[in-house]
């Protein structure tokens, strides 16, 4: 097997904050320093990893830092990270949308991107004219489009609709004719970025099907973006991981995938007494540790197959005190989902130290969030220590962060997002009447 | 040992020989440029009830305004010529230039959504744009020709010249150099954009230092040679003395016209050329 692209050292760097006087003084001197004296470009060297968290004191940050890496001909290979990782530039950089700062790309073969659907559609024109404009941006002959004309028209299912103005089109419809003209371009690599996110269900999956279908069946090269894990792992045999601009892994998708939903992404997923921020205090009762862990550990990336366990250390003061750990789960925006604590008709076990007068000392309470429970997103946990009477309590709000991740085990049948803000496994039975 | 035997079909790196111009790729996309202008035309007139009509309304009322304006109320000269073909003359040929130079001075600003998020030889788009100006150029060339069988029917004293023969040149010229400036702004405006003020007062200003509204005859002798300048001022006198009879032609003017548009084009096309490889970070 040959490679179809091949990628040396790739960097690209950006440039932060407004351009104005300022920036056209450090241009001038950027310029002067390599152009007329020669040297290296100043601003390469203070460039800074690309962090988004993190405040920066640089004007330059690195969206892309040296990556390495060669795709071989006819290979589907998905590229995951976080948001800001460099997925998009990568893609933009591959696609020749922007160019490399330093390093280079060789390619082997016809390059089609699809960083958008419908790109270049104009609504004024007739669903038709569309094909052949949008065909052409996207570097079809005109040829080339008569030839496969039904077959997108086909495709898409708009054929009614096929002489009316696209802006008269419904979303649905609009999405449908781009992504079916996208899905028809000959070439030999396909680079495709978060399209799928579009469009009902049923066509996500028809869109999958044919995504999958180019890679396996037509042989093509697929370079894959997408932040659903399943489709991933639906189209792609291989996978790269990106992280702060640099290949954090590379290799087959289900190593690769695993490893980025442990990746813990999202700030810590152990709190320490000290670094425990309390929006009110009880005398008798205070947080030592409170943290997340799952089936390899303290963690706060989770898989949707794995059980939550939310633990709570605490040290109670004086002797007699009872104390009831209670905990509340919120959504990434805030809403409470759900307020959960140990009394026992609310309890799956029996908690022997519920409602118990407790001596001095530490004591640790664990809940357990079932596996096949919570949706693929982030949740927020906020803590209390509520003594008998609930005047006086400790409370941490929002103290965690932990996220829940696909891994395709309940995405056998359907592709498409998937709402709601749990997504618990029910109880499901047909019968004929 | 394997890989020293491919042949890369294309190969991306930071920077790229100013020089370069992929004169083979152009052609390849030469049906996206053509799906550019009639684009342009179908989405041109799309829901109106006047239609196409829109192309001649324009240049018509321009001239009326302006034999009102200059020709009756400051009483300038035109050469003898009848106002209305006088003016009309040089607004038609007047307005493809300028059209050509506004609108692509603003390629990367008007279209950075497609050019971030899809590849295609960018010249295509700036093309695009001179050969939609030309159609339109073209039937307002048609009203041109029937005003001038108008007055020539009532008897109006003007005669087309050989001149008429340098009529593809002097087309070119016009847009080519609203190109090749058009290239140059809209480069320089992808980073900071101030220029993009100048170009729509510039224009304004630009049309009263040539010689549209007034014959390079009638110009006092001492700005005359300014107003000679400008590379437009000859293509404009060349035109009116091709089709009217009336102007100033000489070999040398249409030389350092053309001469100046080369230059102004090579070095648009350079400049596009590097801005095209990065503009989508800083617009």
């Amino acid at each position: 097997m040959s490679s179809a692209i091949q990628v040396e050292n790739l960097s690209k760097i950006y440039q932060l904050g407004q351009f104005g006087t300022k920036t056209l003084s450090k241009d001038v001197e950027r310029w002067w320093v390599t152009k007329v004296m020669g040297k290296e470009d100043p601003f390469l060297k203070i460039g800074e990893v690309n962090t988004r968290d993190s405040k920066s004191s640089q004007d330059w940050v690195y969206s892309l830092k040296d990556i390495n890496f060669e795709i071989e001909q006819g290979d589907a290979v998905g590229i995951i990270g976080r948001n800001g990782a460099g997925k998009s530039t990568l893609l933009k950089i591959l696609s020749r949308v922007t160019s490399p700062t330093t390093g280079r790309v060789n390619i082997k073969g016809r390059v089609a991107s699809l960083l958008e659907v419908g790109t270049g559609f104009h609504p004024e024109l007739t669903g038709r004219e569309n094909i052949y404009l949008n065909g052409a941006i996207l570097g079809m002959r005109k040829k080339e489009i008569d030839r496969t004309f039904d077959a997108i028209v086909d495709f898409s299912g708009v054929e009614r609709y096929i002489d009316t103005p696209v802006k008269r089109y419904s979303s649905g419809m609009y999405v449908r004719l781009a992504f079916a003209v996208a899905a028809h371009l000959e070439s030999e690599i396909l680079i495709v970025d978060e399209v799928l996110a579009v469009g009902d269900a049923d066509f996500q999956k028809k869109c999958l099907g044919k995504m999958g279908a180019i890679s396996k069946g037509e042989g093509r090269t697929v370079l894959f973006v997408s932040h659903s894990m399943a489709s991933i792992i639906a189209l792609c045999r291989k996978s790269i991981l990106l992280q702060n601009g640099s290949i954090a892994a590379l290799g087959e998708t289900g190593t690769i995938v695993n490893r980025y939903i442990n990746l813990s992404g999202i700030g810590k997923s152990e709190y320490m007494e000290h670094e425990i921020i309390l929006n009110q205090a009880y005398e008798w009762a205070k947080f030592k540790t409170i943290r997340t862990s799952g089936n390899s550990g303290i963690t706060n990336s989770f898989s949707i197959n794995e059980e939550i366990k939310i633990e709570i250390e605490y040290e109670v003061l004086r002797d007699n005190e009872i104390i009831h750990p209670s905990i509340h789960l919120l959504d990434n925006l805030g809403t409470t989902i759900l307020a959960t604590f140990n009394g026992t008709s609310a309890n799956l076990n029996k908690d022997p130290f519920f409602s118990m007068p407790l001596s001095k000392g530490n004591y640790k309470s664990i809940c357990s969030i079932p596996a096949f429970f919570l949706n693929d997103a982030n949740y927020k946990v906020s803590c209390f220590l509520v003594p008998e009477n609930a005047s006086k309590m400790a409370i941490a709000k929002e103290i965690l962060l932990f996220s829940v991740s696909e891994t395709g085990e309940m995405r056998q049948e359907f592709h498409g997002g998937w709402v709601g803000l749990i997504r618990p496994r029910m109880a499901w039975m047909t019968s004929k009447l | 040992m394997e890989e020293s035997k491919v042949e890369w079909d294309l190969v991306i790196e930071p920077t790229q020989s100013l020089f370069v111009l992929n004169f083979r790729e152009l052609w390849r996309y030469r049906d996206l440029l053509a799906m550019f202008v009639k684009r342009d035309f179908v989405s041109f007139y799309k829901q109106t009830i006047l239609g196409p009509a829109w192309f001649f309304i324009q240049p018509i009322f321009t001239t009326l305004v302006f034999v009102f304006v200059f020709g009756n109320l400051a009483h300038m000269s035109t050469d003898g010529l009848p106002q209305f073909l006088f003016y009309l003359t040089g607004i038609t040929a007047w307005n493809y230039f300028s059209d050509c130079i506004t609108k692509t001075s603003n390629v990367f600003a008007a279209n950075a959504g497609i050019f971030g998020k899809v590849y295609f030889p960018r010249l295509i788009m700036p093309l695009s744009i001179i050969v939609s100006n030309l159609v339109r150029f073209g039937v307002q060339m048609l009203l041109l020709l029937f005003t001038m069988l108008y007055f020539g029917l009532k008897g109006a004293d003007f005669h087309i010249t050989w001149a008429l023969g340098l009529f593809p040149l002097l087309v070119s010229i016009m847009a080519l150099l609203g190109l090749g400036l058009g290239l140059i702004i809209t480069s320089l405006t992808t980073k900071y954009k101030d220029l993009t003020f100048l170009i729509a007062f510039g224009m304004q200003l630009l049309m009263y230092a040539t010689t549209v509204i007034y014959p390079l005859s009638s110009a006092p002798e001492r700005y005359k040679d300014i107003i000679a300048l400008n590379p437009m001022t000859s293509i404009i006198e060349a035109f009116r003395f091709a089709f009217l009879g009336k102007g100033e032609l000489t070999l040398w003017s249409i030389c350092y016209s053309t001469f100046l548009t080369l230059i102004c084009l090579i070095i648009g096309v350079l400049v596009f050329n590097r801005t095209e490889r990065n503009f989508v970070d800083t617009i």
